[in-house]
């Protein structure tokens, strides 16, 4: 494939995960702060995510399986995993907290398990994409070519 | 060329307990040419401005070590998250504010919720403004006057550099005008002028919108509402 292309298949595959909503803005500042010398700017960020993200998780699963759950601290977990979505603009998984802390405040242990499947299954997603996003990216680097420029018009929010 | 070199003498201390967020805060002040020092706690913060913490127990004295009378390494600005274990951002001001040698640093705290009482609380405390998280490139153009107001208290303290801090003072409103153009993403949907014009008419009709004001009032609408239109409606938003 030629670089051309691939940078046109990576602008495509970059809007539609705008389009979709796992990513807003916030990914957007990312890029932009990314220059030549912080070429690794977003994956190193976005790794912190994941480590992040996947401790919490595991945390939070403990946290609900105890007999008597610990809801303060349930939703201490949801708030780091909030700002850490928020901070590298994965807005389905945040959007996903934000429901998820409602429930603990009502102390809905219920609603609770279900809320951490869905933010469980929201940031499986999203690393998937962002991951594919990065092998694009390697690939377009890989032949000599630099990723494109990002435009917010291009996206639409 | 010269108001880069002294752009970068300002110092900033920024202060968070998530990495993700110090990593990000310390590229987003470096893309802004400040110097940065990160912290993850407030008693790290209070430790690197030189302010021991032994005499926490009777805040009513001075809690300042001794030989205190200047840090090492002069912070020009404290940028803190709210929320953090142990000492929140809220106590950290509060410190800084009560310490003599400290007082003058100006301090902005940063926080992911948006709720009205504390921002007050803030405010009345002292803090110089208050961001929501994630913080952007735009934010922070709105503290480089506040470093510039320590500076010239500095000089009036201080008798040598007059000449260079007389400089940097003049120049001031126009590198304002340029931080502000910097701070709009270049590409930019181009509104129709007239529009703009329009919308810039009705807030000056309502003086009183300035930043932490608007704050607030965001702050009565639900957070999920919290879509602020950041890149497409920028232009008029001024």
């Amino acid at each position: 494939m030629e670089v051309g292309q691939m940078q046109r298949q990576w602008l495509d595959y970059t809007r539609s995960l705008f389009l979709e909503g796992f990513l807003d803005a916030q990914f957007m500042q990312l890029q932009q702060l990314q220059d030549e010398n912080n070429p690794d700017f977003v994956v190193e960020v976005v790794s912190l995510f994941f480590q992040d993200s996947e401790r919490l998780l595991k945390d939070l699963t403990f946290a609900l399986d105890q007999n008597a759950v610990d809801f303060k601290k349930v939703d201490a977990h949801v708030h780091q995993l909030k700002g850490s979505s928020s901070s590298i603009g994965a807005q389905r998984v945040k959007n996903a907290c934000i429901d998820f802390r409602n429930f603990c405040e009502e102390q809905n242990i219920d609603a609770c398990l279900r809320c951490l499947q869905q933010v469980k299954e929201e940031y499986c997603l999203v690393k998937n994409k962002l991951e594919t996003l990065f092998r694009l990216e390697q690939q377009i680097v890989a032949v000599g070519g630099s990723i494109p420029l990002v435009e917010p018009t291009q996206m639409s929010f | 060329m010269g108001m880069a070199a002294a752009e970068s003498q300002f110092h900033v201390l920024a202060v968070d307990d998530s990495l993700i967020d110090r990593k990000l805060i310390e590229r987003l002040l470096k893309t802004s040419s400040y110097q940065v020092t990160t912290v993850d706690s407030g008693s790290k913060a209070l430790e690197f401005l030189g302010l021991s913490e032994t005499d926490e127990s009777n805040p009513s004295t001075p809690s300042v070590s001794p030989n205190n009378h200047h840090q090492e390494v002069e912070v020009n600005l404290v940028i803190t998250d709210y929320c953090m274990p142990g000492m929140t951002g809220y106590d950290l001001l509060k410190k800084i504010k009560e310490s003599s040698s400290l007082r003058n640093i100006p301090v902005v705290i940063m926080s992911s919720e948006n709720v009205p009482s504390r921002i007050n609380r803030c405010l009345e405390e002292g803090a110089e403004e208050f961001f929501l998280k994630p913080v952007r490139l735009s934010d922070l153009n709105k503290l480089k006057p506040h470093m510039k107001k320590t500076k010239l208290k500095d000089q009036k303290q201080g008798t040598s550099e007059k000449l260079e801090n007389s400089e940097v003072q003049q120049l001031q409103p126009q590198q304002q005008i340029q931080n502000d153009l910097q701070g709009v993403p270049k590409s930019q949907d181009p509104q129709p002028e007239s529009e703009s014009h329009l919308e810039q008419q009705q807030q000056s009709l309502q003086q009183a919108n300035n930043n932490k004001r608007k704050t607030i009032e965001q702050g009565l609408s639900p957070e999920t509402d919290r879509t602020r239109p950041r890149y497409s409606g920028i232009a008029t938003v001024v």
